[in-house]
């Protein structure tokens, strides 16, 4: 913490002000600073800047959310920095999204967007320094105002102080927008924090979502707009061939049908999304599938298997061992042999997919969106309209959820949107809406993975040997992050959550790619959900051949003098402590754990599950450690901690994507039934006390919820689960 | 065709074909846009409104077939049981993306006109057909609890 609190500000970018904007006051960074992160270069003065706060006349402090809001808390997050530094009511505070602007990218990313669990890790200084930058501001225009040393003036309560003196902030937001933000705003100490770390702070989005005012780009309506649906192929590859309007012609509303230029689907557009949705029952359409795919789940599932049985295409801990490492785990006096498969998953927020595309006055376009990756998003928006990104605008509204799927390398709603805006014209504008049944049939699918592990317990009990073989489609490979994430071959999104475990292992990995032209998509917490299950199964399958408590096997591979595995350990043995861990099982009855370190977290959980009398499923309670760091929010991380369990459990328990000769075979969500209220056990969050950089809360509570609920399932019934989904491998659940 | 709608206290003329749902009528009509699209097949409850009082997925109800029902949404729902579960969604930040819950909130106040003190079982039972994808179950069943002891004081 205190380290932070010095970090110098040149790496961050400059404070800039102005007393503008109908008499309010805003303090942002420019560009200069900020694109040095990623560039190193850019004249800081020709760029002007955007606000991060935005002070009014009233005393409102308006904090801009360079972060979409998809559920995750970010904009009570971010807001809770600003509001902390300036010690100003949280009443007092209000939240906007900021536009699409390269001034607001993620820090981590050089780019605007949402993701990898980055939002609060990489704004934790940033907004800070907005926020302290414009409290030393007020206090330095009170402080002349008032004839007082500013070292004799303090904001309280948002009222600037001083001896018998008080004013509100907003009658001073004239004078201090025309002084010159200092190059170093000293940062508030973590001893005297009021809101960070304050166990409950009200949800900022909490009053839009309860009554029905919250606007999601699904409310969105703009004058002279038409609803359009797509007809897609069938097939991931096919392309269109031709089109007839047919009965379409005669639905009330119906206005046209086209095809899209890139001749990927018919657009259908009519005065109402029922109509479209109506009107594209009717429309036939002849489809080229010659470079289409047309393999099943049955056959991908059989060449997984036979790559999986070759020599892997990469050494990812680059020893050349893999074979060496492999023999020694068979021939350990003790070993565990264990193949996993991994379906492929829709992500399926919510709010189905969708955005409006309008023409502006100034002869641009204007996409209203839950935007989570504006760096895409924009200029994809601007080639396909042939605009230059100046005149592309993005509005960000809340989104109906995400978990990964509004964002990625092809931006692929939003380019469908704007193809269908081209295609009708471009004078009028386009509210694309994707059905429920195009969202579970749209790709973009978390990929198939297949591991085969090999694991030599030695005679001091520990793992002699750890023989790991991956084949999994690649994400990342061919896409604009690619230089980020792939080196040598090696997709790190596919080996994540093994090759980079805390766990003191010898391990030997290799790494197989899976081509298809079917498009696959980080899904929340990315490999580390494939990874984190397979990792943690094979720890309890290992510690059950060491004939150890799995809690004590855990903790027997991690060395609590390195930091990164002390955190580890340190969840583990939180959750285990909470959850009255003593190593015994009860008849009828199953407990498991699983610990696991994503996106710089560790959370560890304990689950318990019950069996009725025809052995179905019951998960009772899951009792869950986690360290993020310094806990901003510890609410919101709780919520994130429940929600996420809620979503890796789901999955696991039922949910797959399987194709048919190609084509989807899931339809609505009666074929990929979600969690429901009923299969939610009780959760129980503890947070451990940290004084480290704050780090994501996203997706670090998903990966050991699958691998606890194996763990405790195993307990209970003696079955163990390497093939996904449970429900698919025999396992049901009351 | 001409259809006369009972919506939040107004009467309201719609022109729209008869097996038109009802919840396209709310949105793109009436431009209420608290009620929620997410399946279209009755599957899971983002689209949830009250007919006369009961909760009722309107994603599959023909507009043709509402008659002299009394339609209410999220916008305008203001009984008792209406207040104390909003009142308790906002004290235990139940939230999250926020997409589903204008439909668990319309579900959870219809249970709670009928059941004043819901067991966890009960709720379990009558909120099953509302999906939330954040997985905010935990909390949703703490805010019905907490919805019915402000009732009851």
């Amino acid at each position: 913490m205190n380290a932070s609190n010095t970090a110098s500000l040149s790496r961050r970018g400059f404070l800039k002000s102005a007393a503008l904007l109908g008499g309010a006051m805003v303090i942002g960074f420019n560009a200069g600073g900020a694109l040095a992160i990623s560039t190193g270069s850019a004249p800081a003065e020709a760029v002007g800047f955007n606000p991060f706060v935005k002070i009014g006349p009233d005393g409102t402090v308006t904090v801009v959310v360079k972060h979409f809001e998809m559920g995750q808390g970010t904009s009570t997050g971010l807001t809770t920095l600003v509001a902390e530094e300036m010690n100003v009511p949280w009443e007092q505070m209000a939240v906007e999204f900021s536009p699409s602007d390269e001034k607001y990218k993620n820090l981590a990313f050089g780019g605007q967007g949402t993701g990898g669990s980055t939002a609060m890790a990489n704004s934790y200084l940033q907004y800070r320094q907005a926020g302290a930058a414009a409290r030393d501001m007020l206090i330095r225009a009170a402080a002349a105002e008032w004839k007082v040393e500013a070292a004799d003036v303090t904001i309280e309560n948002g009222q600037l102080v001083s001896g018998d003196k008080t004013a509100s902030i907003g009658a001073f937001v004239e004078q201090a927008g025309m002084l010159e933000p200092a190059a170093e705003p000293v940062l508030k100490d973590a001893a005297s924090f009021t809101l960070i770390g304050k166990d409950k702070l009200p949800r900022k989005d909490s009053m839009a979502k309860t009554t029905g005012k919250a606007m999601f780009a699904m409310d969105v309506t703009v004058p002279n707009m038409v609803y359009v649906t797509i007809l897609r192929s069938p097939l991931f590859g096919g392309t269109l061939k031709s089109f007839e309007v047919g009965g379409a012609a005669e639905v009330n509303g119906f206005v046209d049908a086209r095809a899209l230029p890139d001749n990927s689907g018919v657009a259908v557009y009519a005065e109402s999304t029922w109509a479209a949705i109506k009107a594209r029952r009717s429309v036939t359409a002849d489809w080229d599938n010659a470079a289409a795919d047309t393999r099943g789940s049955a056959e991908m599932l059989s060449e997984y298997t036979e790559k999986l049985s070759a020599a892997p295409t990469y050494d990812v801990t680059g020893k050349g061992d893999l074979t060496e490492m492999e023999e020694a785990a068979k021939a350990a006096s003790r070993s565990v042999s264990a193949d996993f498969h991994f379906p492929l998953l829709a992500h399926a927020p919510m709010e189905p997919l969708n955005c409006v595309i309008e023409p502006t006055a100034e002869g641009g376009v204007r996409v209203h969106d839950g935007c989570q990756f504006p760096m895409i998003t924009h200029p994809t928006v601007a080639a396909i309209t042939q605009l230059p990104p100046e005149k592309v605008e993005i509005i960000t509204y809340y989104a109906g959820g995400s978990f990964g799927r509004r964002a990625n390398a092809q931006s692929d709603y939003h380019a469908q949107a704007a193809m269908a805006f081209v295609a009708l014209g471009g004078e009028k504008a386009v509210k694309l809406v994707w059905t429920r049944e195009d969202d579970l049939a749209g790709g973009f699918y978390r990929p198939m993975f297949a591991q085969r592990a090999h694991i030599g317990i030695g005679d001091d009990g520990k793992v002699s040997a750890w023989s790991q073989h991956t084949v999994a489609q690649s994400i990342f490979k061919g896409g604009p992050m690619e230089s980020f994430v792939v080196h040598d071959g090696v997709d790190h999104s596919s080996v994540e959550g093994v090759v980079d475990t805390p766990y003191q292992l010898p391990m030997a990995l290799g790494l197989t790619d899976y081509e298809s032209p079917m498009p696959v998509l980080w899904w929340r917490s990315v490999g580390h959900s494939q990874s984190g299950y397979t990792m943690e199964v094979l720890m309890d399958m290992a510690a059950e051949a060491a004939g150890q408590d799995p809690v004590d096997f855990r903790l027997a591979h991690l060395d609590e003098e390195d930091e990164n595995q002390a955190r580890l350990a340190g969840v583990l043995k939180l959750a285990a402590e909470k959850a009255g861990w003593d190593g015994k099982q009860v008849d009828g009855k199953g407990r498991g754990v699983a610990v696991h370190k994503s996106f710089d977290t560790y959370v560890a959980q304990v689950m318990d599950v019950s069996l009725d009398a025809e052995g179905a499923i019951s998960i009772d309670k899951v009792v869950c450690a986690v360290d993020c760091g310094v806990a901003v929010n510890p609410d919101v991380i709780r919520a994130q901690m429940e929600g996420a369990i809620g979503y890796g459990l789901g999955a696991v328990m039922r949910n797959e994507i399987t194709l048919k000769d190609g084509i989807v075979e899931q339809g609505n969500f009666p074929d990929y039934e979600p969690l429901r209220i009923s299969d939610m056990p009780v959760v129980d969050v503890h947070i451990v006390p940290s004084d480290k950089a704050p780090s994501g809360v996203g997706e670090p509570g998903l990966p050991p919820a699958g691998p606890a609920l194996a763990n405790a399932i195993h307990a209970a019934t003696g079955k163990r689960i390497t093939s996904l989904p449970m429900t698919s491998a025999g396992i049901s659940f009351a | 065709m001409s259809i006369t709608l009972k919506i939040n206290g107004e009467t309201r003329e719609i022109d729209a074909d008869a097996d038109t749902p009802l919840l396209w009528v709310i949105r793109d009509e009436l431009n209420l846009t608290g009620t929620k699209f997410g399946c279209g097949v009755a599957s899971c409850g983002a689209c949830t409104v009250h007919l006369n009082g009961k909760p009722q997925r309107s994603c599959v109800f023909p507009i043709g077939a509402v008659g002299e029902n009394e339609i209410t949404t999220i916008e305008k729902v203001d009984t008792p049981e209406a207040k104390a579960v909003q009142t308790a969604w906002q004290e235990l930040d139940v939230v999250q993306c926020g997409y589903c819950q204008s439909g668990q909130i319309m579900s959870a106040i219809g249970l709670l006109s009928d059941n004043a003190k819901p067991s966890d079982e009960e709720i379990d039972t009558f909120m099953h057909g509302n999906a939330c994808r954040c997985a905010t179950y935990h909390r949703i069943r703490a805010a019905i609890h907490r919805a019915s002891d402000i009732l009851e004081a």
